[in-house]
């Protein structure tokens, strides 16, 4: 039960920092959900606002790392051709996709959106952490701006979870080894 | 007790208590309109570099900053650029500005959504010389 570098980057990526984003979503988006005066005690926001600040800014950092990590060290594996007269492309998956017919979508349409829209993630989810930050307990008296806030946050999920799909199912059919 | 969830804006001359804490005073909303529209801006940029480098070859050579990452390396660094270019540009016009956010957010989200529609493949793939 041996992983490569390549696998073990792979790894970090995906199932480290992009799931860590994906899951820690849940969490935020019900932290700016329910930060209500009706519903909390001043004790309450205080804390509320201080485990958000700590949540949002911990997230956009993820989003920066997981797109930075994806383009920098993981996408020249998938990109890289292979030398002249290679017959066995796995090692190389841009190409190995590309040479079936039945597989060359997953690069086309699956890798050339995922590549892209991932990147529009961390912008938005530093929106939400500054937002979160600047605001600070005067969020919970701002309704307005805490849904802005929220649907921000959900466009930064959905941006990475269409990234993140992809990318699990690009892994599964021209894995990085 | 019925609590106004409405933004106030006073001046607080006298210490608001509610349970032994003070109520946090009004911000402007220019800092944050000012951040999202440059997020806006971003995916904008984005966008347009990744159509762009589909309908011309010259243009995509020039985003090669880095050969083994190829056209996405300029793409993403430059678009990332205009990002935080705009951010501290518009921080600075609007870091006293209020009221303002409603027409950030609305650029933001056409200037969003076209980010989105120049980095969907059939898009700019339709771009791509014959």
């Amino acid at each position: 039960m041996q992983l490569t570098d390549r696998e073990l980057w792979t790894l970090i990526h995906g199932m480290g920092l992009g799931a860590l984003f994906l899951l820690a979503f849940g969490g935020g988006l019900a932290g700016f959900y329910s930060l209500r005066p009706e519903w909390l005690t001043t004790a309450g926001i205080r804390e509320r606002i201080a485990r958000l600040d700590v949540g949002t800014v911990v997230m956009a950092v993820v989003a920066w790392l997981t797109v930075i990590t994806g383009t920098w060290i993981i996408y020249p594996w998938y990109r890289a051709a292979p030398p002249e007269g290679t017959t066995d492309l796995e090692a190389y998956p841009r190409s190995y996709l590309l040479a079936n017919e039945n597989l060359a979508d997953w690069h086309h349409f699956g890798m050339e959106w995922k590549e892209h829209i991932a990147w529009i993630a961390p912008y938005l989810a530093t929106v939400v952490a500054f937002g979160a930050v600047y605001y600070g307990r005067r969020l919970a008296y701002e309704p307005a701006v805490r849904r802005l806030l929220m649907w921000v946050f959900i466009a930064a999920f959905a941006v990475a979870g269409i990234a993140g799909l992809f990318g699990a199912l690009i892994t599964k059919a021209a894995p990085i080894l | 007790m019925v609590v106004s969830t409405e933004r106030v804006d006073t001046v607080v001359i006298e210490r608001d208590s509610l349970d032994g804490d003070e109520v946090a005073l009004a911000k402007p909303d220019g800092p944050l309109a000012a951040v999202l529209l440059a997020a806006g801006i971003g995916a904008f940029a984005l966008g347009l570099f990744t159509t762009l480098a589909e309908a011309s070859a010259g243009f995509r050579e020039r985003l090669v900053l880095n050969a083994a990452v190829g056209p996405l390396s300029g793409k993403t660094v430059w678009a990332t650029v205009v990002f935080v270019i705009a951010w501290v540009v518009l921080h600075v016009m609007w870091r006293e500005r209020d009221r303002i956010l409603r027409s950030a957010t609305t650029a933001f989200v056409v200037l969003t959504l076209l980010g989105l529609l120049g980095t969907f493949p059939i898009f700019f793939q339709a771009f791509a010389p014959e």
